[in-house]
């Protein structure tokens, strides 16, 4: 069982590495859109740094839905995902292979990155660590929940748009709790409540949200 | 026979398309009948008996509409995951069908709620909107309600859209709590609830009364939206069978 798990985890960052752009255009994405926010805003250090936490979270969700697009959709198109529901594994299993994989080349860049974007933006030393741990707690909750609404819309021409509308939603809790924590830091207040939080939603999306993504793609393939 | 045999039969009677159409038809008048009558009675009792608030004045009365719409937002999201799982889980087509079909009246009855709300917080907050934790959390409630309704409309065959926007609504019930403490936690500047607290109500018997009626009086109308829906839906779905082409002979 491990075993398949380890091999379609090699397989999809051995797919990604083959295809680098798909690493590097949601991160394209993602620095873009933070370098239009004081384009629009003006030179405003104050406001800047005030509001810097509410725009890296914003655009690390859109980049995050935009890069899930192609989670399962080459492989839903070329049927592997039908081979892979026939495994002697269960698919809830085998389906968080590949979200760890997607995690590994979309998020994880993701996160390294932004200590530069955030220099941009005037965030001073002392919430950068906990600008990253945010990061670290939340993207792979957006990746897991973003997942169920893809395994929803893999088949649909239209998907994209409806995807927006399925999951942004559900995002909420993670956002909320994320920029509370910069906040709180930003006042010299401690964040440990709003990051355990976080933990705790992230742990509950490991354990439930494979299950629904299983069933939702057996929806999607029908 | 034992009771549980008799709800075993009477609920797989009532899974049967002709048999659920042939008795909601008999019992529709009746809700809508039972329905208008506590509905006028709610409004009467309402505007017209119930006393003045010390501190909100007239302005109060909106309640009447805006509580039981408010609570009818989450229940009917609640009916809408539970039969969304039982129609996943024994593919009961009735189920799907009454899952699907209380979306539109769910979200109806939320934005209700939030247009109340806002029409209520002009004269209260002085503002139409603030970002208060109810308020967002019935936004987003509405939101979830959309998300489901353009799922449904995406997918062409409706056996799998049923199954689809039953997994959404049951990953959306999961949510609900986490995104109403999250909010909650974020700001609050809404009342405290009125009813909940069932030692001491904060509400005078006056007032609580036309409250009730209202309530009882919006689910019935929700049932009986909903069987008109379901009776429309059943008759699209299921034109080419035999107790369909039956029906309309009959009517000729």
């Amino acid at each position: 069982m491990f075993n398949a798990w380890l091999q379609i985890f090699k397989r999809d960052l051995l797919i990604a590495f083959r295809r680098r752009s798909e690493i590097i255009h949601p991160l394209i994405f993602f620095v873009m859109v933070i370098s239009l926010f004081p384009l629009a805003i003006g030179d405003d250090k104050v406001l800047l740094q005030k509001i810097a936490p509410a725009i890296i979270w914003v655009t690390a969700l859109l980049a995050t839905m935009l890069s899930l697009d192609n989670l399962f959709r080459s492989d839903f198109e070329d049927g592997s995902l039908e081979q892979m529901t026939l495994l002697k594994s269960p698919l809830s299993l085998l389906v968080t292979a590949k979200i760890t994989a997607h995690w590994f080349i979309t998020g994880l860049p993701l996160i390294l990155i932004t200590p530069l974007l955030a220099v941009l933006l005037y965030v001073p030393a002392e919430t950068m660590s906990i600008l990253l741990l945010t990061l670290l707690l939340g993207t792979p909750t957006l990746s897991l929940i973003g997942a169920v609404g893809i395994a929803l819309t893999v088949g649909l021409r239209q998907g994209g748009v409806i995807l927006s509308l399925l999951i942004l939603p559900l995002y909420i809790p993670v956002l909320i709790f994320a920029t509370l924590a910069l906040q709180n830091t930003a006042q010299g207040f401690s964040a440990e409540a709003q990051l355990a939080m976080m933990l705790a939603i992230l742990v509950l999306s490991i354990t439930l949200s494979p299950f629904a993504i299983a069933a939702a793609l057996k929806v999607s393939l029908n | 026979m034992s009771i549980t045999a008799n709800i075993t039969r009477l609920y797989h009677q009532f899974a049967s398309p002709p048999y659920f159409y042939r008795i909601s038809g008999l019992w529709l008048p009746y809700i809508m009948g039972l329905f208008l009558i506590l509905f006028l009675a709610g409004l009467y009792g309402g505007l017209i008996l119930a006393p003045m608030d010390y501190e909100q004045g007239e302005a109060y009365r909106i309640i009447y509409v805006h509580v039981p719409a408010a609570w009818m937002s989450l229940f009917i999201y609640m009916v809408m995951a539970i039969t969304g799982a039982i129609g996943l889980i024994w593919r009961i087509k009735l189920a799907e069908i009454v899952s699907i079909s209380s979306a539109p009246i769910g979200a109806s009855f939320t934005f209700l709620a939030l247009v109340t709300g806002s029409i209520w917080g002009k004269p209260m907050w002085n503002t139409w909107w603030v970002w208060d934790a109810r308020l967002t959390s019935e936004l987003l409630l509405l939101f979830l309600y959309l998300g489901v309704m353009a799922l449904y409309n995406a997918i062409e065959d409706k056996r799998t859209a049923a199954r689809a926007v039953a997994i959404l609504a049951l990953v959306g019930v999961v949510n609900i709590p986490i995104i109403h403490y999250s909010v909650e936690w974020w700001n609050t500047l809404h009342q405290g609830p009125t009813i909940t607290k069932f030692d001491k109500p904060s509400i005078h018997i006056s007032m609580l009364i036309p409250l009730l009626l209202m309530a009882v009086a919006f689910k019935l109308f929700y049932i009986g939206s909903l069987f008109m829906r379901v009776r429309t839906e059943l008759l699209a779905r299921e034109q080419k069978s035999k107790w369909v082409t039956q029906l309309l002979e009959g009517q000729k």
